[in-house]
């Protein structure tokens, strides 16, 4: 099990290899990545019970990424924890294969298909409540983007969570406050979602979404209250840890250029130089 | 003759069936347990009804992720709703992620007559065709509907599943088996193919029977499975009676006749053909029975349409 600090190095890590599959492709997510993966991280390496030998396990714990168009940063994490290959990244987004720019259920240890916004929550409120009615421990972990809080469906499936008390339903929204027109205050008001999800029914908690020992800490605390569904609003920065990318739109989906990769790549050596 | 029940309450009835003997067996609602029949099976199994409210899109994205936790999933509203609202649900949560749902959908059609156009489903079928692993099913009386459902139960991939409200008794048919994917064969004839499906498949029949007496004898096929289209029964009916009307209760664009119609086309086959269904226009009012009148989805306007491809030489 990772301590803290090797959950930051980890993060130093996946945030280096990231970048370095999406130069390599040229394709990806590049903002929402770096604002997630601190959360993808820590619960793959401490949080769920799921494993590449669990993973059909009827008794696993689920997640499912409601955010589908940050695949890398799953993939990143899928393939350091060896449900895959990380040799078959190299393929990501090429012709024939299954590492495509959204999760699929063709790379192994991914739970559901995904890429339009507004679905994960719904489903993972269907496999919370297949688990109460089969009694069974396990427990769903479901990570939102902001932005794709505006789909109506999130708020039909929070009644429903709320509704059948699903305190084994946990939700995180990656709250790093931009979309890919620019800041979610400025497109479609979305605060105060703590309140907003309250109102729906949720246990709510704040904390740092790029802060692996905050994240720790919610994360091991869920359920917050017994019969309630839990959300966490995870304050992020979209582009975390590459300084010239940080809360800035344009890299919503943007690719580096040789020079910005090297920038990038030596700024997280040497956070990790600092972290050895 | 056993009692003509509406298709509804045989799936209803038939539901409840399965779920006794199949405890993983759910049924999804929203908000539509009474319209679907379904209070009995309320009553009867109340841990296998989940119930989501007036919501579509959820119905479905729930339905997916019990069936994900090894659920058998029906998921049940009105057909207009769940292939419009909740069609990216369908296509993405369902059929993309291959859950094995059945999505069923009820009072399809023009079955809600009066209630207008934000009530029908005259587009179910070409918006589920254009989709991926998915199975589309309109079965035509209540042996069909009851035999349809034990298939979908059975299915490991999803369905959609059609009908409507009207009561249909068991069809007088010369196939007494039914098979998904595998038109059943109603009436033998040689003159001319009716080809239809689900509660346009009586008045074909009815049709046949009008023909009957002036010496015509109609092949009535009930073409449940509207996808995967059965491309033997629909070849032998253009080839052995060389003219073909297609009848649903859908638009023309995209549903069973076009479906038809590109099948023969590409095989090379060019029987006189003729698709009935709702024309590309404001739908007209009044009971279901009046807007097939209307459009010719009854005995004489079937038999008209007959007549007229016998003249067309």
């Amino acid at each position: 099990m990772l301590t803290e600090r090797e959950l930051e190095f980890k993060s130093v890590q996946y945030r280096k290899g990231l970048l370095r599959l999406i130069k390599a492709r040229g394709a990806g997510h590049t903002g929402g990545d770096l604002s997630c993966l601190d959360i993808i991280n820590v619960l793959y390496n401490r949080i769920l019970r799921v494993s590449p030998e669990t993973f059909k396990s009827p008794d696993r714990d689920y997640y499912i990424q409601s955010k589908g168009h940050c695949a890398e940063a799953l993939f990143v994490v899928l393939a350091d924890r060896d449900f895959f290959p990380e040799k078959d990244l190299e393929t990501l987004n090429r012709y024939g294969s299954h590492y495509i720019g959204h999760p699929t259920r063709d790379v192994y240890g991914v739970e559901q298909n995904t890429g339009a916004l507004g679905h994960g929550l719904a489903v993972a409120v269907g496999i919370a409540l297949a688990g109460k009615m089969n009694r069974k421990d396990y427990r769903v972990f479901t990570l939102l983007g902001d932005g794709e809080l505006a789909e109506g469906s999130n708020w039909e499936a929070a009644m429903t969570a709320a509704h059948y008390r699903l305190d084994n339903l946990t939700a995180i929204v990656d709250r790093n406050g931009l979309q890919i027109t620019g800041s979610t205050e400025d497109v479609c008001q979305l605060s105060p979602l703590d309140e907003k999800f309250e109102a729906f029914g949720f246990a709510v908690r704040r904390c740092d979404g790029n802060d692996v020992g905050e994240l720790l800490r919610t994360l091991e605390a869920v359920p917050f209250r017994p019969g309630k569904p839990s959300l966490v609003l995870a304050k992020s920065k979209k582009g975390k840890g590459v300084n010239f990318m940080e809360n800035v739109a344009k890299w919503h989906h943007g690719v580096p250029s040789d020079d910005e990769f090297n920038r990038a790549i030596a700024e997280l050596e040497a956070v990790e130089a600092a972290l050895a | 003759m056993e009692e003509a029940l509406a298709n509804l309450e045989i799936f209803a009835a038939t539901l409840l069936e399965l779920a006794r003997e199949d405890p993983d067996l759910l049924v999804v609602t929203s908000d539509s347990r009474g319209s679907a029949k379904l209070a009995p099976f309320a009553k009867a199994v109340p841990g296998q009804i989940v119930e989501v409210g007036i919501a579509e899109q959820n119905l479905v994205g729930v339905a997916a992720g019990l069936a994900a936790a090894g659920k058998n999933v029906f998921a049940v509203s009105p057909a207009c709703f769940l292939t419009a609202r909740s069609l990216e649900q369908i296509k993405n949560d369902l059929c993309y992620s291959d859950r094995p749902v059945t999505a069923v959908g009820i009072s399809a059609g023009v079955s809600y007559g009066a209630l207008g156009t934000t009530h029908h489903s005259l587009h179910d079928f070409a918006a589920l065709r254009a989709i991926h692993n998915i199975t589309i099913v309109a079965p035509a009386d209540n042996f069909e509907t009851r035999e349809a459902v034990r298939a979908a139960a059975r299915s490991p991939k999803p369905v959609y599943l059609r009908f409507g409200k009207k009561k249909i008794a068991k069809l007088p048919r010369v196939d007494s088996s039914f098979e998904l994917g595998k038109a059943s064969l109603i009436r033998e004839g040689s003159d001319l193919s009716y080809l239809a499906c689900g509660e346009t498949v009586a008045p074909a029949v009815a049709a046949a029977e009008l023909l009957a007496e002036d010496g015509v004898q109609c092949r009535v096929l009930s073409v449940h499975t509207i996808k995967p289209l059965d491309h033997a029964a629909v070849c032998k009916a253009a080839t052995e009676t060389g003219k073909v009307i297609t009848v649903e209760e859908h638009s023309v664009h995209g549903g069973l006749g076009e479906g038809c119609a590109g099948l023969l086309l590409q095989k090379g086959m060019h029987p006189a053909f003729k698709i009935v269904g709702f024309p590309d226009d404001h739908t007209m009012t009044g009971s279901q029975e009046e807007i097939f009148c209307h459009y010719g989805i009854d005995a004489p306007g079937l038999a008209q349409a007959a007549r007229d491809l016998l003249a067309r030489q």
